[in-house]
């Protein structure tokens, strides 16, 4: 088959490899019809993330028409589904309280040491993300083995457009799940930091749950546009110095919840490239991290902040004095995708969410290394760019 | 026991499991025999199973070459002894007739190698019932590599991996009790197989 192949920074090529198969009795295999870059694969991208191997397979947004199915699967051949980008088991203790992200058994035993030390305890598996979240291969490909198939995927009803439902895969419950942390209450004022999709799609989640306000903070006209369309109010950091425009904004109270959808870039997960971040975070003002920080600063007191923005190793000059003096309550963690998945696609079903706004460019799985780029270099006109095996 | 050991173990005060002691003393606390080189590793597991599911499928030491990597074959001889043939390095095996010591049905399982062992060893693995999480199983187990040139080899893996092999093959249990089958990110069969053989 064909598949997008990570061979080292700024370097990824559709290459022709092995098809995969059934292994376990629950897996399944799919036919991709579509999937995405998402933001974090440029993380991959840009080389920021360790343990990746010359030749794994990227992507973890991506759905298809199911081809072959385990003895133990629940699907059956020829359904549409959409497969979460987090692996997990459905059958242990945190699958059981519907903390899929945080899985016992999604990783393969060896792969659960790295998380183990760094972490304290494994996580969940992940499509495409290299060797510490699984090494499993990803979704930009024409074909692609999915585990436990019958807790992940789910299977979205005839003559749905992909393009509708793909974003269940990652990027809708991301944002749902911000804006659930946020624990909002009606009449609220919510701040959003980064409007990427992941901040978009909380800007509408937001309202849904009862924002009166959501304010959204970005550097792209294209992208502060988008959420302005959802009735978001703006701040372009730029222009504009945000804790000052958000303090008057809010009457000097500050954001009652505050969501930080920026994320790491420059934060690496590893010793030696500490001491990289503390110097860059010490010296550029433009460092990614500030988001967190000023997300804290300008939160009112007894405020709630919702982090899903991916930080995978430390950041320094984290104000622990702010989030304790003023008694904040801090929500984070990757998404539990499987948790959100069925209620998203009856809001999707109902048009209460809009989700094919985000797409800025379909293109073949053939032309992804292009589609990497573009979305690397202009990041104010590409939002999301979709692939699509077989599309020129 | 050491008289240093003695002291040591006298001093403890704390709860904490006697694997996980910083200075020693632990293994004799534990009812361990002591001796040159060895090394006493624990570790535990929460399986999100009833005791008595847990407990059957790890008596039944035929299940156990499974989900532990390095055990090759367990030939069962009788209901308390087993013969074990591991992996070791260099494409090489070690082997050892194992003698069930002690045992409680649902409870624990103690073990003992016989005269004769490539590398002496002994051990404890303890079921608890844990309620709604399911089961806690805990395993102690304490190696004696033999002296020598190829006791080297053999101490080298028997001392400085089976902290991480046991933490492994916990997860591999674990994985197999819960969910029936043991996670693989292997793409096909031909990898599968180079990846377990």
């Amino acid at each position: 088959m064909r598949a997008l192949a990570w061979h080292g920074k700024h370097d990824v090529r559709v290459d022709t490899v092995d098809d995969p198969e059934i292994i376990n009795p629950r897996d399944c295999i799919i036919k991709v019809t579509a999937t995405a870059i998402c933001g974090s694969d440029l993380h991959l991208y840009d080389n920021y993330i360790p343990t990746m191997q010359a030749g794994d397979i990227l992507g973890h947004e991506f759905m298809g028409e199911v081809v072959e199915v385990g003895a133990k699967s629940t699907l059956k051949k020829g359904q549409k589904v959409v497969v979460p980008f987090t692996i997990a088991c459905g059958s242990c203790y945190h699958c059981g309280k519907h903390q899929y992200s945080a899985c016992d058994n999604g990783l393969p035993a060896d792969n659960q040491d790295i998380a183990q030390e760094l972490y304290g305890q494994p996580m969940a598996g992940l499509f495409g993300y290299s060797h510490m979240t699984g090494g499993y291969a990803g979704g930009q490909a024409e074909y692609v083995r999915v585990p436990f198939s019958d807790v992940g995927p789910i299977v979205i009803p005839d003559g749905v457009d992909d393009e509708k439902v793909l974003f269940l895969s990652d990027i809708l419950p991301t944002g749902w799940m911000a804006a659930e942390n946020a624990q909002i209450e009606p009449g609220d004022t919510v701040a959003v930091w980064g409007c990427g999709p992941v901040g978009l799609f909380a800007v509408q989640s937001a309202f849904l749950m009862g924002a009166e306000r959501v304010i959204a903070i970005d550097h792209f006209p294209r992208r502060l546009e988008l959420a302005k369309r959802f009735g978001a109010e703006t701040i372009n950091y730029e222009e504009s110095a945000v804790y000052e425009a958000l303090m008057v904004m809010t009457g000097g109270i500050g954001p009652d919840a505050v969501i930080d959808s920026v994320g790491l870039e420059a934060h690496g997960f590893f010793v030696d490239n500490v001491l990289d971040q503390i110097k860059a975070s010490t010296f550029l003002g433009t460092d990614r991290a500030h988001s967190i920080r000023q997300a804290i600063i300008a939160c009112r007191k007894g405020g709630r902040v919702s982090m899903p923005a991916v930080y995978g190793g430390f950041i320094d000059k984290f104000p622990l004095g702010a989030l304790m003096e003023k008694g904040l309550t801090l929500k984070t963690g990757q998404t539990h995708v499987q948790h959100y998945m069925p209620a998203l696609l009856n809001a999707i079903m109902e048009g209460k969410i809009d989700t094919t706004f985000l797409i800025s460019h379909r293109m073949d799985l053939e032309d992804a290394p292009k589609g990497y780029d573009m979305f690397k270099n202009n990041q104010n006109e590409v939002t999301k760019v979709v692939l699509k095996p077989g599309y020129n | 026991m050491a008289s240093a050991d003695v002291t040591k173990a006298a001093q403890h005060s704390d709860d904490a499991p006697p694997t996980t002691w910083k200075h020693g003393g632990g293994t004799e606390v534990a009812g361990f025999a002591t001796g040159e080189g060895e090394s006493f590793v624990g570790r535990a597991v929460t399986i999100n199973r009833p005791v008595r599911d847990v407990f059957a499928y790890f008596r039944d030491f035929s299940n156990l070459p499974r989900f532990m990597e390095n055990v090759e074959r367990v030939d069962l001889l009788d209901d308390k002894r087993s013969h074990w043939v591991v992996k070791a390095p260099a494409g090489k095996t070690v082997e050892w007739t194992s003698r069930i010591t002690d045992e409680a049905p649902d409870g624990f399982i103690a073990w003992r190698s016989e005269d004769g062992a490539d590398v002496a060893n002994s051990g404890r693995v303890e079921f608890r019932d844990a309620g709604a999480r399911g089961t806690v199983v805990t395993v102690s187990i304490l190696y004696d590599p033999p002296a020598g040139v190829v006791g080297k080899l053999i101490a080298k893996m028997f001392q400085r991996e089976p902290a991480i092999q046991a933490r492994r093959d916990l997860r591999r249990f674990k994985q197999l009790m819960e969910t029936g089958e043991i996670a693989t990110a292997a793409m096909n069969r031909k990898q599968h197989e180079e990846e377990t053989a």
